[in-house]
């Protein structure tokens, strides 16, 4: 009796409090991350030397060092040589960052799997290169990498939790602070989860429905993969 | 630079702090690999119950971001059962390994599902027992075939090995940071951690990739029948 | 039972695919030594009899007898049958993962617990039997269809089986393959091997086959040994189902 009354006068209503916040980190990092995703997977695939090279470097670093080192750097880092963000902001930086990464590499899979008659075709139709990734190759390749997206973007809902430990007092961080004030631990934890598996939960089937409805009939391999 | 000497001075904490990180990374590997094959076979060959409660698991273990499941056995369910005085390494080398079981058992599983139902079939035409069958010829193979996706769990492991620092363990990023707190180099040390992560990354994958040429069989992997 | 000869028995075997009854009533005998063919338009159920022979599918009603024991309804015990069972596959489904020398030794060492000399040894020998022995250390992917299939004869007969059942063993192969294939068979049934063949193969089953067992709607609508089916009017549906394969091949 006690305890759910302690989940719903008390921790339910801090959580959603927390809550608000992990969900401003998601809403500001999701589109820029992708955003930075297409840029670099692009510049990699279809910028010059030097250009592939910066991107592929980018990947690379970002991808070997742990976000929480990352979010480290900006946070704590940076003040050290003038450039001071406050936490929030250092936070979507980082989550930027990293979304960015990983989104590169699921588009860069999907870019390559396009068929090269289709940046042909473009050209001899009078495109540059720059409209014919734009119109034709990105819609096609966007549309193949969906899985992976939305499954960068259940990690980004995951990790956003980070930010607890720039002191962002996000959902994670309340439920830490409710269960070290009342001692109450494993339910606090246990509840905490449940929301997390709940957001999880409602993107994958958002992102079914998504991917329903931008479907092109015949691009859809998975179809073609069970014949 | 005034930071090769400081390294140098620290470099015992440091390298402390590397071994940290590497043991968890490995013992949750292990663990990952320990329960995540047990589960691969419940799901593919277990009855109902046991392939729901499997699934269950998963969703659970996959669904929760690192920190909170840390923080739930680390706080709520170890001290619960008695087992509060555990060392932090051996509560984050446990999370890590659960969470990387759950992870795992499904590149197992599809690993396992894509082996041609007539190796099966042929098997027990001989006589084999399923036992005998799965270990003697799907699991070989389905082992090999697993290997690309699984050494992708190597830097995933490496990355949320540093979220332990939440729960206090001295791997890697806890010493960086405490050598930051006393030192105040703060850009170089941070920089001069990541650039071990990444080493520690790069020279890992080298060593699997090594590993899947050597046990590579012909006509095997890329697509065989 | 009562013939002593008789190897295997199978007895009223029925078999369904959802509305789809298969099998209706299956019954023969085969004696040590025979070879018995069936022939019979696709889909009229052989392969599945012969999964039903070593319960590789279960049939619905009906017994199997090897060696006067009941092989169905045997429980775990059906390991100790499957060995004495062979079966070729046309697929020949060898483990990929091993040599030919090693997918011949695995149910040796597994299954019959022989030591690993022995198995080699075994092993080699059969495999020297098919004409393989200069192969033993070969992947399946390095290997033709028809000398895969002929590693997938040797690894069933190493078990040393009282019968071998083929289930249309060189339906996947080209013809020049099928023929190497055929002669290993051939020559089994002329050292006295005890063997069910499945088989589109007219010229293998009137050479060789002891009786020949024409299959159609689930049931043996006619059988009798090649000569009788070759002279006799009576089998008048089998040799129309033939007819049909010889102006196919030009036999």
């Amino acid at each position: 009796m006690d305890q759910i009354a302690f989940i719903f006068d008390i921790l339910l209503p801090a959580l959603m409090q927390g809550l608000v916040i992990t969900l401003k980190l998601i809403v500001w990092s999701a589109p820029f991350g992708l955003a930075l995703g297409i840029g670099v997977a692009a510049g990699r695939q279809y910028g010059g030397p030097v250009l592939s090279r910066v991107c592929k470097t980018f990947v690379f670093l970002i991808k070997g060092t742990p976000l929480l080192l990352l979010l480290f750097i900006l946070y704590f880092g940076l003040p050290s040589i003038g450039i001071t963000f406050t936490a929030l902001t250092a936070s979507v930086i980082g989550f930027i960052l990293c979304n960015g990464a990983y989104n590169s590499e699921y588009i860069r899979g999907a870019l390559l799997s396009i068929k090269d008659g289709q940046m042909i075709a473009a050209q001899a139709l009078g495109m540059t290169r720059a409209q014919a990734i734009r119109n034709v190759i990105m819609p096609q390749a966007l549309r193949r990498a969906i899985p992976g997206l939305s499954n960068e973007f259940i990690y980004l809902i995951k990790y956003s939790s980070l930010a607890y430990m720039i002191t962002v007092v996000e959902l994670s961080g309340v439920g830490k602070n409710v269960a070290t004030k009342y001692f109450i631990y494993t339910e606090t934890f246990m509840v905490v989860g449940i929301v997390y598996l709940a957001l999880v939960t409602i993107t994958t089937v958002a992102v079914n429905i998504l991917e329903k409805r931008v479907a092109v009939p015949g691009m859809n391999r998975a179809a073609a993969a069970q014949l | 630079m005034d930071v090769l000497p400081v390294l140098i001075e620290w470099l015992p904490y440091l390298l402390s702090g590397i071994a940290s990180t590497l043991g968890l990374v490995l013992a949750a590997l292990g663990l990952g690999v320990l329960l995540g094959l047990p589960m691969a076979l419940g799901q593919v060959y277990g009855a109902r119950p046991v392939r729901w409660a499997i699934g269950i698991y998963v969703w659970f273990f996959r669904g929760l971001p690192i920190l909170v499941l840390l923080f739930l056995f680390w706080f709520g369910i170890f001290p619960g059962i008695g087992l509060g005085d555990l060392p932090a390494f051996v509560v984050g080398a446990v999370v890590l390994g659960l969470r990387g079981a759950a992870y795992q058992s499904q590149i197992f599983r599809g690993a396992i599902q894509s082996i041609s139902d007539g190796q099966m079939i042929a098997a027990r035409s001989l006589g084999m027992s399923r036992f005998i069958a799965i270990y003697s010829v799907i699991l070989p193979q389905a082992m090999r075939i697993a290997l690309p996706g699984w050494s992708n769990e190597y830097p995933n492991m490496l990355t949320d090995s540093a979220v332990c620092y939440a729960i206090g363990v001295a791997e890697l990023l806890t010493v960086t940071s405490r050598i930051v707190s006393q030192t105040y180099l703060t850009m170089p040390i941070f920089l001069a951690s990541a650039g071990i992560f990444i080493l520690l990354n790069y020279g890992g994958i080298k060593v699997l990739h090594g590993v899947e040429r050597r046990i590579a069989i012909p006509g095997f992997g890329s697509g065989a029948v | 039972m009562s013939d002593n000869n008789i190897v295997l028995r199978v007895e009223d075997i029925h078999k369904s695919f959802g509305n789809n009854e298969v099998l209706r009533g299956i019954s023969f005998g085969v004696r040590r030594g025979e070879t018995k063919v069936f022939i019979g338009p696709s889909g009229t159920g052989k392969s599945t009899l012969l999964r039903c022979i070593n319960q590789l599918t279960i049939p619905d009603r009906g017994s199997v007898w090897l060696d006067g024991e009941e092989v169905t309804n045997s429980g775990a015990r059906i390991n100790y049958f499957r060995q004495k069972i062979g079966m070729v596959f046309q697929n020949y489904y060898l483990f990929d993962h091993l040599t030919a020398l090693k997918n011949v030794e695995l149910a040796l060492l597994k299954v019959r617990g022989m030591s690993r000399s022995e198995a080699r040894e075994k092993a080699l020998t059969e495999l020297r039997q098919v004409g393989l022995e200069d192969w033993a250390d070969h992947y399946p992917a390095e290997l033709s269809g028809g000398q895969a299939q002929r590693v997938s004869i040797a690894r069933a007969l190493a078990m040393d089986p009282d019968v071998i059942l083929f289930d249309e063993p060189t339906s996947a192969l080209d013809p020049e393959l099928t023929r190497e294939v055929l002669e290993v068979m051939k020559k089994l049934a002329l050292q006295g091997m005890t063997m069910l063949v499945v088989t589109h193969e007219m010229g293998f089953a009137c050479s060789v086959a002891t009786e020949i067992l024409f299959m159609e709607n689930g049931v043996v609508a006619e059988q009798g040994t090649p000569n009788l089916l070759m002279h006799d009017p009576k089998f008048t549906r089998m040799k129309n189902f033939i007819g049909q394969f010889d102006s196919y091949r030009g036999d």
